[in-house]
C-alpha cells in the first residue's frame, strides 16, 4: 500500500536552483541514461510495455505499445516529438515540471529517441510560456556542453538533437497530429488518422508524440524497474500521477498521488472545500472530460475508474466548483472557449460550437427556452464522434453531462425567463412565444 | 494586390534573391534581423517549420506582424505571402495591429473567471478606457510602443489554474491577482515601472519577449543566468511534494540496480 502522496517526478522540485543541471545531477540525474543506453532499443520498449505507463496527456494510450509502432529500421529518419502545449483548461502539471525540473524531461527523451531511434527530437512548449522556454532552452545548452546531447552521447555512439520550438497561441495544437502540422509551419489543423504518425508523422516520416510528463517519468521506469512502478497505482494504470487541483478548495496545487486515489482523499490532502462551502461540481481531467458531482467523490481517479463512473481521466486536472457557481453559466463559458478554439476544418466541430456558444449564451442570458435544452443536446449529438479530432467530442463534454446532472438548473433559468416573458410586453413577445410553444 | 501578390510569388520562386540585400522586403528589418532569421532556418530540417519562430522575430521588431513581415518571412521560406497569411491569422499570439509595449493578458477561461478573472478583465477594461468607454480585447491605451503603453487581451487558459485569477504581462506569470492588483500593476507599468513578476524573468517589453520566442536569449550570459534562475517556485506548485515531506511520505523506494528485460533477438 502506497503513501497518500507519492514524489516522483515532483520530488526535486523542494530543491533549490532544482533546473540547473548541477543540481539534477546531484539527485541521481542521468544515471538512467547511462543505463539505458547499455541496454537495446529492443529492451526500452519492452520496459515501457511491461511497466504499463500510459500517455499523461490524456488519452492514456500505453506509451510502450506506441514506441513499438515505429519502425524497427531506420531506412528513414526517425523524430521524437514532445507535446509541450499545455492548454487542456485546468490543466497545470507540465509547466511547473519544465520549470522545476526541465532535465528530467531532456534525459526522458534521450531515452525514449534512443527506444525508437530517433536522432532530432522537437520539444514543442506552448509559445505563452516564456519562462518555461527559457528554462528549456538553457537546460538544453547545458546537456549539450555535458555531453548528454549532440552526437556520441556518453561514449554510446548514439546522435540526438533537441530543438525546442514555441508555439503561438492556438489549443488545437495540443492534438498531436496539429502539433506535426503546426511544428511544420503549418496552421495547426489535425490529420486524418490513418497513417498514424508512427508510419507518416513529421515531414511524413515516422513520428512519436508524447507529453511531457510521460516522457519525465521514463528515466524513473529505467532506474526503478517495472515492480517498483507498479507498487503505485493499479492493475491497468499503474504509476504516480500530478493531480492539479484548483478552484474551490484551501489549498491548490500539484499533488503526485498512485492513479486510482479519489477526490475525497485528494480534498482531504487539500484541506477540503474552500471556507466549507459545498461542492457542486467538478471535472476529473480538464473542460474536455464530463462533469463530475458530489455522487463521485470515490470514484477511482484511474483511467478505467473515471470511465466507468462517464467521465475520462484526461489531464488529471481538477478543477472544484462549490454551490456558488452556476452551471449553466460554466458550461457557456467553456463553449465559448472551444468556440474561439476550433480549428474550423470540420463543419460539425466549427459551426456545432459556434451555434452551441450562442444558445448558451441567450440562456444565461435570460433569454432563453426549455427547448433550447433538447437544441443543445441534439447539436451535442451532430458534433460527437464527427470530426477528424476529439476536440468537437470534448466541446459537448461539458454541455451533456451539465445537463444530465443538472437539467433543473437549465429549466429554472428558461423558466425565469416565461414568467418574466409573460409579465412583460412589447418587446418580449417574441420570445414569450417561443417560450410558449415549449 | 495581385501584381504585388504575383512578383512576390516570383521573387519567392528565383532562389538567387538574397532577402537581405533585396530593397522590396523593406528596411524595416536590419541585417541583424536577416541573419538571425538564418539562424533559424538552420535549426530545422526542413525550412518552412521556422514560420512560427519567424514569425515571433518579425513581432520582435515591430511588435505586430505587418505587412513587411509577412514579406520578409515568405522571402526566407520561399513561400507566397498568402500561405504566411494564412498562418498569421490561425494563431492568437500574432498581433494584426501594433501591440502597446507590454501586453497584458488576462485568463477568462472558466474556473479563473469564477475566482474572479472576470472581474479583473473588466476593471482593467474601465480603468484603461477613456471618456467612459472601457478598452476592448487587443486595444492599446496609450500610444503602441511607446513608454507606458499597454495592451489588453482576454486569454484562454494560461496553464496556471492552481494559482487563479491569473494573468501574465508580457507572457510572464502574475499570479493570484485581485482586480484591486491588477490595476496597480498596469499603474505601475503606464509609469514605467516594471513590477517583478510572481514567476519568470523581470519585465523588459513585448518586443524582447518576442525575441526569446524566437529563441533568442540575452546575449550577456550573467543576464541570460539571472533570467532564468527567476523565481518559479510558488506554494501551490511544490504544495504536495512538501506535503509529503513534512508527513514523512515517500514514493515505494527503489531496488538497486534491477536489470533490463530480457528481450530475444530476432
Amino acid at each position: 500500500m502506497s503513501d497518500p502522496i507519492t514524489p516522483v517526478l515532483t520530488k526535486r522540485w523542494l530543491s533549490p536552483n532544482s533546473w540547473r543541471l548541477s543540481t539534477y545531477e546531484q539527485l541521481e540525474g542521468y544515471t538512467a541514461v547511462r543505463k539505458a543506453l547499455r541496454g537495446t532499443p529492443e529492451q526500452l520498449v519492452s520496459l515501457i510495455k511491461e511497466a504499463g505507463l500510459r500517455g499523461r496527456g490524456g488519452a492514456g494510450f500505453p506509451a510502450g505499445v506506441k514506441w513499438g509502432f515505429m519502425p524497427k529500421d531506420e531506412e528513414k529518419p526517425h523524430y521524437l516529438v514532445i507535446n509541450a502545449d499545455e492548454g487542456e483548461p485546468g490543466t497545470c502539471k507540465d509547466i511547473p515540471l519544465m520549470m522545476a525540473d526541465p532535465h528530467s524531461l531532456i534525459e526522458g527523451c534521450i531515452i525514449s529517441a534512443y527506444a525508437m531511434r530517433a536522432h532530432r527530437c522537437f520539444i514543442y512548449v506552448r509559445g505563452e510560456v516564456l519562462h518555461c522556454m527559457r528554462r528549456l532552452s538553457a537546460a538544453v545548452s547545458e546537456a549539450y556542453e555535458a555531453g548528454y546531447l549532440g552526437s556520441d552521447i556518453l561514449g554510446s555512439g548514439f546522435d540526438l538533437d533537441i530543438t525546442v520550438h514555441a508555439g503561438a497561441g492556438a489549443y488545437i495544437c495540443g492534438e498531436e497530429t496539429a502539433l506535426l502540422d503546426s511544428l511544420e509551419g503549418r496552421r495547426g489543423e489535425p490529420r486524418l488518422k490513418p497513417p498514424f504518425p508512427a508510419a507518416s508523422g513529421l515531414y511524413a516520416q515516422p513520428t512519436t508524440v508524447n507529453n511531457v510528463e510521460t516522457i519525465a517519468t521514463v528515466p524513473f521506469i529505467v532506474n526503478g524497474g517495472v515492480d517498483w512502478f507498479r507498487a503505485m497505482g493499479t492493475e491497468k494504470s499503474p504509476g504516480p500521477k500530478i493531480y492539479s487541483i484548483s478552484g474551490h478548495v484551501e489549498h491548490p496545487g500539484q499533488y503526485e498521488a498512485p492513479l486510482g486515489t479519489t477526490l475525497r482523499e485528494l480534498l482531504d490532502l487539500a484541506g477540503g472545500m474552500k471556507d466549507g462551502i459545498p461542492l457542486k461540481f467538478w471535472t476529473p481531467g480538464g473542460s474536455s472530460t464530463p462533469l463530475f458531482t458530489a455522487e463521485h467523490l470515490d470514484v477511482p481517479l484511474d483511467f478505467e475508474g473515471a470511465a466507468e463512473a462517464g467521465s475520462m481521466l484526461g489531464t488529471t486536472a481538477l478543477m472544484i466548483f462549490n454551490e456558488t457557481v452556476s452551471v449553466p453559466w460554466a458550461v457557456m463559458k467553456w463553449t465559448q472557449f472551444y468556440r474561439h478554439e476550433s480549428c474550423g476544418k470540420c463543419t460539425p466541430c466549427r459551426e456545432g460550437t459556434y451555434w452551441l456558444a450562442q444558445i448558451l449564451e441567450r440562456m444565461v442570458d435570460g433569454r432563453g427556452t426549455e427547448e433550447d435544452i433538447e437544441t443543445l443536446l441534439d447539436v451535442c449529438d451532430n458534433v460527437l464522434g464527427r470530426s477528424f479530432c476529439a476536440l468537437g467530442d470534448g466541446a459537448v463534454s461539458p454541455i451533456t453531462s451539465g445537463i444530465q446532472y443538472f437539467r433543473s438548473e437549465f429549466l429554472e433559468l428558461c423558466r425565469q425567463n416565461a414568467t418574466s416573458s409573460a409579465a412583460s410586453s412589447g418587446g418580449d413577445a417574441q420570445s414569450a412565444l417561443v417560450g410558449a410553444q415549449s | 494586390m495581385t501584381e504585388a501578390h504575383e512578383q512576390a510569388r516570383s521573387a519567392a520562386r528565383e532562389p538567387s534573391v538574397d532577402p537581405a540585400t533585396d530593397p522590396s522586403a523593406g528596411e524595416v528589418f536590419d541585417a541583424d534581423i536577416h541573419a538571425k532569421a538564418r539562424e533559424v532556418i538552420a535549426r530545422y530540417p526542413q525550412s518552412r517549420s521556422a514560420l512560427l519562430p519567424l514569425l515571433h522575430l518579425v513581432q520582435s521588431v515591430q511588435g505586430y506582424v505587418s505587412r513587411e513581415g509577412i514579406t520578409f518571412c515568405a522571402r526566407h521560406l520561399d513561400l507566397s505571402e498568402a500561405e504566411v497569411s494564412g498562418v498569421v491569422t490561425f494563431y492568437t499570439m500574432y498581433k494584426r495591429r501594433p501591440c502597446g509595449q507590454h501586453l497584458v493578458s488576462v485568463c477568462t477561461n472558466t474556473l479563473c473567471a469564477a475566482l474572479g478573472g472576470d472581474a479583473v478583465y473588466r476593471r482593467l477594461c474601465e480603468h484603461l478606457g477613456e471618456e467612459g468607454r472601457p478598452l476592448g480585447h487587443e486595444e492599446t491605451a496609450g500610444t503602441p510602443g511607446e513608454q507606458g503603453s499597454i495592451t489588453i487581451e482576454h486569454a484562454e487558459c494560461l496553464a496556471a489554474c492552481d494559482l487563479a485569477p491569473v494573468l501574465q504581462v508580457n507572457y510572464e506569470y502574475f499570479d493570484n491577482q485581485s482586480p484591486d492588483s491588477a490595476v496597480e500593476l498596469v499603474d505601475a507599468l503606464r509609469n514605467g515601472d516594471k513590477p517583478a513578476p510572481t514567476r519568470g524573468a523581470p519585465l523588459t517589453d513585448f518586443r524582447s519577449a518576442e525575441l526569446q520566442l524566437a529563441g533568442f536569449f540575452p546575449d550577456d550570459s550573467e543576464q541570460s543566468r539571472s533570467d532564468v534562475d527567476a523565481p518559479t517556485a510558488a506554494e501551490e506548485t511544490v504544495r504536495g511534494a512538501r506535503l509529503a515531506q513534512d508527513r514523512g511520505w515517500t514514493a515505494p523506494a527503489m531496488p538497486d540496480d534491477v536489470a533490463l528485460p530480457e528481450v530475444e533477438q530476432k
